[in-house]
């Protein structure tokens, strides 16, 4: 540990038994990246789920706005220690999108626009746990927060909520995506302090 | 817009190397490209980077720091030149 | 070209002096022993730590290029920042600062070089081309340089005395101004255009040596016009602040 600089405090931190271990409240909402934010126009967007016989099942933006759309009041938690709470989002739920989608793999891969991957276990994609959201705070989601749609996964640590989903893969196993595979908890819960591998 | 130069690695990666790694070619495995590590792009999160080629965008290198170890993954590097 | 001397270790650093620059601007002087000097251009990690433990790491570029023990930085406080407020209004001669350094052999000009210089700052990207500069006077070295200084009004110009000096001895400069500028001033405010870069800067064809600093929106600017104006990507080095 360094010697304590004076007077200094960083991001106005709390303590706050609400948190998951290790976190710390901000008013913030720091923009964290692994590259270059895409570019996607809603004409152009496509999202997908693809499954083990080949079968792809698309959606067009058109398509997912027709789709019901819930609310979203909730926390997230970064793997880099901040914590936001009571945000508010709206999306499609996962649980919508995987009605009717055929498939006996219990793991996802989720990719990105821009190349970016996250792995998820299907478990955690369904019973109202996940969404592709994409409106934040009222408004439009910002393209460098993932707009127009990223995943929305906040019981695990966010590098899950896939900025600028595309779609995602049926897994036979829990193969780690970007970060997995980089040194991040394979799994990824915050009250478990799952940061590492 | 707020990604860095690779200048940025000269303190991390002097943690692990003793010579100047912005000073070292890394090769792009993804476009064949050879460039100083100092002109690649660099993206920070917290204090995990992802090393971008300045030519192609693929990721050449993640750093991540944990509170035990420090994770360098070179995959995307076909081959890295340190000048002696 | 040799790599450089192991610099991992975190050195302690006390701060000398501090100097208000700018609104939102400062320029601290910090002695620090075994620090031994640092080439024109390169920077340094500063680490803060705060009471709970909690530690927050930034690289700083470095002003001054001597072969001393005390350094000069200078940083501009960002709106959202973390470490840059405490910098500019809490730090005080007397605190002390871990520094890891110095860093970087490649943003760097060495008086050994003959060849012209040309320098684009944007806001506090004039930090290391100011080390730049300062080694240029103190080597005696007859390098052409020239120095474009894009800021948004005059109150946020940096090293504002010591430059001016430049202005009138070594070094021809360039001031662009993109919000307001000086009473009386022949051109309207405005950023950095190719126009400015082809009637402002050493042209492509007496093959200079270019450093661009600043903000990433202005370096990637910038840089994108040099090539467009001949420069060879080769011949341009740049140190992006990150930012917008």
């Amino acid at each position: 540990m360094g010697i304590i600089s004076r007077g200094f405090s960083g991001r106005s931190r709390e303590q706050n038994p609400e948190l998951p271990p290790g976190q710390f409240l901000t008013e913030d909402f720091p923009v964290l990246s692994a590259g270059p934010t895409p570019r996607i126009d809603t004409d152009e967007w496509e999202f997908t789920i693809s499954t083990e016989d080949g079968t792809v099942h698309r959606w067009s933006w058109a398509d997912l706005m027709a789709l019901p759309v819930e609310e979203v009041a909730t926390d997230i938690h970064c793997v880099t220690r901040w914590s936001k709470l009571g945000t508010s989002w709206r999306g499609v739920s996962l649980d919508t999108l995987f009605a009717g989608i055929d498939t006996k793999y219990g793991y996802t891969m989720a990719h990105s626009y821009g190349g970016y991957t996250t792995n998820v276990p299907l478990a955690d994609l369904l019973g109202g746990k996940a969404w592709i959201a994409f409106e934040f705070d009222g408004q439009p989601l910002d393209p460098e927060h993932g707009g127009p749609a990223r995943l929305l996964i906040p019981h695990l640590y966010f590098w899950k909520s896939a900025k600028w989903v595309r779609g995602i893969q049926m897994h036979k196993g829990d193969d780690p995506g970007f970060w997995e595979q980089n040194g991040y908890n394979i799994y990824g819960d915050p009250w478990l302090e799952q940061r590492y591998s | 817009m707020n990604h860095v130069d690779g200048n940025v690695l000269a303190g991390p990666l002097s943690e692990l190397f003793s010579v100047d790694m912005t000073l070292a070619t890394g090769r792009c495995v993804g476009c064949g490209d050879e460039s100083v590590l100092a002109r690649a792009m660099v993206y920070e999160s917290g204090t995990d980077l992802v090393v971008r080629c300045s030519h192609c965008d693929d990721v050449m290198m993640t750093l991540v720091h944990t509170p035990g170890d420090l994770r360098i993954e070179l995959r995307g590097i076909g081959m890295l030149k340190v000048p002696l | 070209m040799t790599a450089l001397a192991p610099t991992s270790v975190w050195k302690v650093g006390v701060v000398a002096s501090v100097h208000t620059e700018t609104p939102t601007g400062r320029s601290i002087m910090i002695d620090v022993p075994g620090w031994g000097g640092n080439l024109a251009g390169q920077h340094l990690d500063l680490r803060l730590t705060a009471p709970d433990g909690y530690q927050a790491v930034r690289s700083y570029s470095i002003a001054s290029a001597s072969s001393g023990d005390r350094v000069e930085l200078a940083v501009d406080r960002l709106p959202d920042g973390e470490v840059s407020p405490y910098l500019v209004d809490e730090l005080q001669p007397g605190d002390e600062l871990e520094l890891r350094g110095p860093l970087g052999g490649w943003f760097v000009w060495r008086p050994e070089q003959t060849e012209p210089v040309q320098l684009i700052g944007g806001g506090s990207g004039i930090v290391p081309l100011m080390a730049m500069a300062r080694a240029h006077a103190a080597s005696g070295s007859t390098a052409r340089f020239r120095l474009l200084y894009s800021v948004r009004t005059p109150e946020d110009v940096f090293f504002k005395d010591e430059l001016m000096a430049f202005a009138s001895s070594a070094i021809e400069i360039t001031w662009v101004y993109t919000r307001a500028t000086p009473a009386g001033w022949a051109t309207p405010a405005g950023r950095v255009s190719r126009d400015i870069l082809t009637s402002s800067t050493i042209p492509a064809n007496e093959n200079p040596a270019v450093f661009v600093c600043g903000p990433t929106g202005f370096v990637e600017t910038v840089a994108d016009l040099l090539v467009e104006l001949g420069h060879p990507a080769a011949s341009v080095k740049t140190e992006r602040f990150g930012g917008k």
